[in-house]
C-alpha cells in the first residue's frame, strides 16, 4: 500500500531515494513547510523558554496593572492577578508541546506494536487485539480521558497517560489493516522462503512499510492530543493553577471575561495556531506520502 | 434485515461486557474507599463498616459484579455520593438537554459540512475550495472549549442577541450547539470532499455526464448516493465525538446536561454517578453506531447484509 517507505534500504543507492522522492513532493506544498516552519519555531521557542520569557510565569505580580491591556512592557497584557501574559503562554507551551508529542509517541509505539502482532499473526492475537481496541473506542471522545483521570487523579502526568491510552487504538487499527496488506506481498513471501525468522520478517520488512501512514497519521494525531489535553486541563482535571497550562489559563480566564477578554484572548490564539500548524504540516505529509494523491 | 440487527445486536454482547467490567472496575480502582467517601469525612469507623454493608462493597468481587449488572439491567445505579439522590433520577433529569444538544449539533454540522465538501469538491482547487477547506481545517484546529467562549463573548456578551447560560428555550440551544458542531462540521467537509473527488473520477461518472445529463443532476444524483456510503460511517464516528464534545461545552455553556454532570462527580468523587454516566455515554455510541450500520443497507442496496 505504500511501496515508497517498502522500497527502503541500503541496496536503493539510487538519486531517486524515499527519502528524496518525499522531500521533492513535500517542498512544492508551501502551506505545508511554512507549518513544518512554524512548528519547528515553537519547539526552539519552548525550549529556549525560561531564558526569554521577560517575566516569572508563576511568581511575579505586577500589582499596578492588573487586568491591564498589551503594552509595550507587557505585551500581551497582564492577567487578574497581575502576572505576564505573554510570559505565561511562553512558559505554556512547554507543557502543551510535551503532552502533545509524549502522548502520542506512547500511543503510536504501543499501538504500532500491537497493530504489527495483530494484522501478522491473525488468529487468537488478532482477535484479542482488537476486541480491546473496540472496547476503547466504546467510549466515545474524550470520556475514556475523562474516565483514566478520575482513577488516576488530577494531574498533567496523568493527562499525558490519559490520552496516550486515547491514541492507542487507532495506531493499533491503522498498522493492522497496513500489515494484513503488506504481508502477502511478493517481497514478504520471498524473504520467508528463504528463511528469514518472523522477527526479521516483521521489523524489517513489513514495519517500514506501516512507516510513511503512522507518520501521517502522527503529526495530525499530535493537534488532536494538544486539544484533548488543554480540556482536561481546561475542566480542572490536569494542570492546576498557577501553573501556565493554556487550557488551565483559559478555565481562570472564564471568570473575567466581562472585564479583561484579552486574558483568554491570546490563550485561545495559541492553542488554535500550534494545532492548527500541526494540522496543516500532517496535511502536506499525507499528500507528499500517499501514493495515490500524484495520479489526481 | 431483522436477522442482520439480530446479529449485530449479539455481536455487542461482549463489547458491552467488557465495558461493564471495566467501568464496574472504576470503582475498585479509585484512590481512596468508597466506603468512607460515602459516609463523610465525619463518620466513625462503625459507620463507615455499616455503610459499606448497604453498599454491599463487604461481599466478593463477583459477587459485587453481579449486583452491579443487575442494578444496571434495571436501571438502579445506587444513590449519588453527593446529593443522596437515585442516580437514575439524577441522570433522568439530565439526559434530554443533552440529547438536544448533541441531535441540533449533528444536524446543522453534517448538513453544513457536506454543503462544503461538495461544493469544494465540484470546484476543486478553485476559490470555494480553497475557501471551504481553508474554513475546514481552522475548525478541526480551534479547541470547543476556546470557540464557545468567543461566541458567548461576541454574541451574548457585546452583541446582547442570545442569552449567555442555560437552556431554557430554543434561543439557548443556539451558541452551544454552535460550538459542539464546528469541529465536526470541519471534519464532515474535509472527509466529504476526498470521499467526492473520488467518485467524481468514476466511470459511471463519466458515462452519466456523457449522457448528456446536467451537472446538478449528476452531482446529486449519481455522485451524492455513493458518496454518502463512506460519510455515513464518518457519521456515526463523529457521534462519539459529539457526546464526548458535550462534555466540555457544558461546562462553558453552564448547561444543564450530563457533561456537565460527569465533570462534577469527578470532581466530588461521586463513583456511582461517575460509573452511570461512563455507562451510558458508552452505550449510546455504541447504538448509535448500530444504527449507522443498518442505514448502510438502506443507502446502498449493493451491499448485502452479511
Amino acid at each position: 500500500m505504500f511501496p515508497v517507505a517498502a522500497a527502503a534500504g541500503p541496496e536503493a543507492e539510487r538519486v531517486r531515494t524515499p527519502w528524496s522522492e518525499f522531500w521533492r513532493k513535500f517542498r512544492k506544498q508551501h502551506v505545508a513547510v511554512g507549518a513544518g516552519g512554524f512548528v519547528l519555531m515553537l519547539v526552539v521557542l519552548a525550549i529556549m523558554a525560561p531564558w526569554i520569557a521577560p517575566f516569572d510565569a508563576e511568581n511575579f505580580f505586577d500589582y499596578d496593572m492588573l487586568n491591564s491591556p498589551p503594552s509595550a512592557r507587557h505585551w500581551l497584557g497582564v492577567d487578574p492577578l497581575g502576572r505576564d501574559i505573554f510570559s505565561r503562554l511562553l512558559m505554556g507551551s512547554r507543557i502543551s508541546l510535551t503532552a502533545g508529542f509524549v502522548s502520542v509517541a506512547v500511543g503510536a509505539v504501543i499501538g504500532t506494536l500491537l497493530g504489527l502482532v495483530a494484522g501478522y499473526y491473525e488468529g487468537w492475537w488478532d482477535r484479542a487485539i482488537m476486541r480491546l481496541a473496540d472496547v476503547l473506542f466504546a467510549f466515545p471522545g474524550i470520556l475514556l480521558a475523562i474516565a483514566i483521570v478520575a482513577i488516576l487523579g488530577s494531574g498533567m502526568a496523568n493527562v499525558i497517560i490519559a490520552v496516550s491510552v486515547f491514541s492507542v487504538p487507532t495506531f493499533a487499527r491503522l498498522v493492522r489493516g497496513n500489515t494484513l496488506a503488506l504481508k502477502h506481498l511478493t517481497y514478504v513471501e520471498s524473504a520467508r522462503s528463504i528463511g528469514a525468522s518472523d522477527r526479521t520478517i516483521v521489523l524489517r520488512h513489513i514495519f517500514p512499510g506501516t512507516i510513511s501512514a503512522v507518520v501521517v497519521y502522527f503529526s495530525m494525531r499530535i493537534g488532536t492530543s494538544i486539544i484533548t489535553a488543554a480540556s482536561l486541563s481546561f475542566l480542572g482535571m490536569g494542570a492546576q493553577p498557577p501553573t501556565p497550562e493554556w487550557g488551565a489559563m483559559l478555565n481562570e480566564a472564564r471568570s473575567e471575561m466581562m472585564t479583561a477578554p484579552h486574558v483568554a484572548l491570546f490563550p485561545a490564539i495559541a492553542i488554535f495556531v500550534t494545532v492548527l500548524a500541526f494540522n496543516l504540516l500532517g496535511d502536506g505529509l499525507r499528500d507528499a506520502l500517499d501514493p495515490k494523491i500524484e495520479q489526481r | 434485515m431483522l436477522q442482520y440487527i439480530a446479529k449485530r445486536l449479539l455481536g455487542l454482547v461482549p463489547t458491552l461486557l467488557i465495558v461493564g467490567v471495566m467501568v464496574f472496575l472504576l470503582v475498585h480502582l479509585l484512590p481512596g474507599d468508597p466506603a468512607r467517601l460515602a459516609a463523610g469525612p465525619d463518620a466513625t469507623p462503625e459507620t463507615v463498616q455499616l455503610v459499606r454493608e448497604d453498599l454491599g462493597l463487604d461481599r466478593s468481587l463477583p459477587q459485587q459484579f453481579l449486583r452491579f449488572v443487575g442494578g444496571a439491567v434495571t436501571g438502579d445505579f445506587g444513590k449519588s455520593i453527593r446529593t443522596k439522590r437515585p442516580v437514575a433520577t439524577e441522570i433522568g433529569e439530565r439526559f434530554a438537554p443533552t440529547f438536544w444538544l448533541t441531535i441540533w449539533a449533528m444536524a446543522w454540522s453534517v448538513t453544513f459540512g457536506m454543503g462544503i465538501g461538495i461544493a469544494s469538491a465540484v470546484w476543486r482547487n478553485r476559490w470555494p475550495d480553497r475557501l471551504g477547506m481553508t474554513l475546514a481545517v481552522s475548525g478541526i484546529s480551534f479547541p470547543a472549549f476556546a470557540l464557545g467562549m468567543v461566541l458567548m463573548q461576541v454574541f451574548a456578551v457585546q452583541l446582547n442577541w442570545l442569552p449567555t447560560v442555560g437552556a431554557d428555550t430554543w434561543k439557548h440551544y443556539i451558541l452551544p450547539s454552535l460550538t459542539l458542531g464546528a469541529a465536526v462540521a470541519a471534519i464532515m467537509a474535509r472527509f466529504t470532499r476526498s470521499s467526492f473527488v473520488d467518485i467524481l473520477q468514476e466511470d459511471f461518472i463519466r458515462t452519466a455526464r456523457a449522457k448528456g445529463l446536467s451537472e446538478p443532476i449528476v452531482v446529486a444524483k449519481h455522485g451524492l448516493r455513493n458518496a454518502l456510503i463512506p460519510v455515513l460511517t464518518m457519521m456515526g464516528l463523529q457521534f462519539g465525538f459529539l457526546l464526548g464534545g458535550s462534555i466540555v461545552v457544558e461546562v462553558v455553556f453552564n448547561w444543564p446536561g450530563m457533561g456537565r454532570l460527569l465533570v462534577d462527580a469527578v470532581d466530588m468523587r461521586d463513583y456511582p454517578v461517575i460509573q452511570a454516566l461512563v455507562l451510558l455515554f458508552s452505550l449510546e455510541f455504541i447504538l448509535i453506531n448500530l444504527i449507522v450500520d443498518v442505514l448502510y443497507g438502506l443507502v446502498n442496496p449493493t451491499i448485502r447484509f452479511r
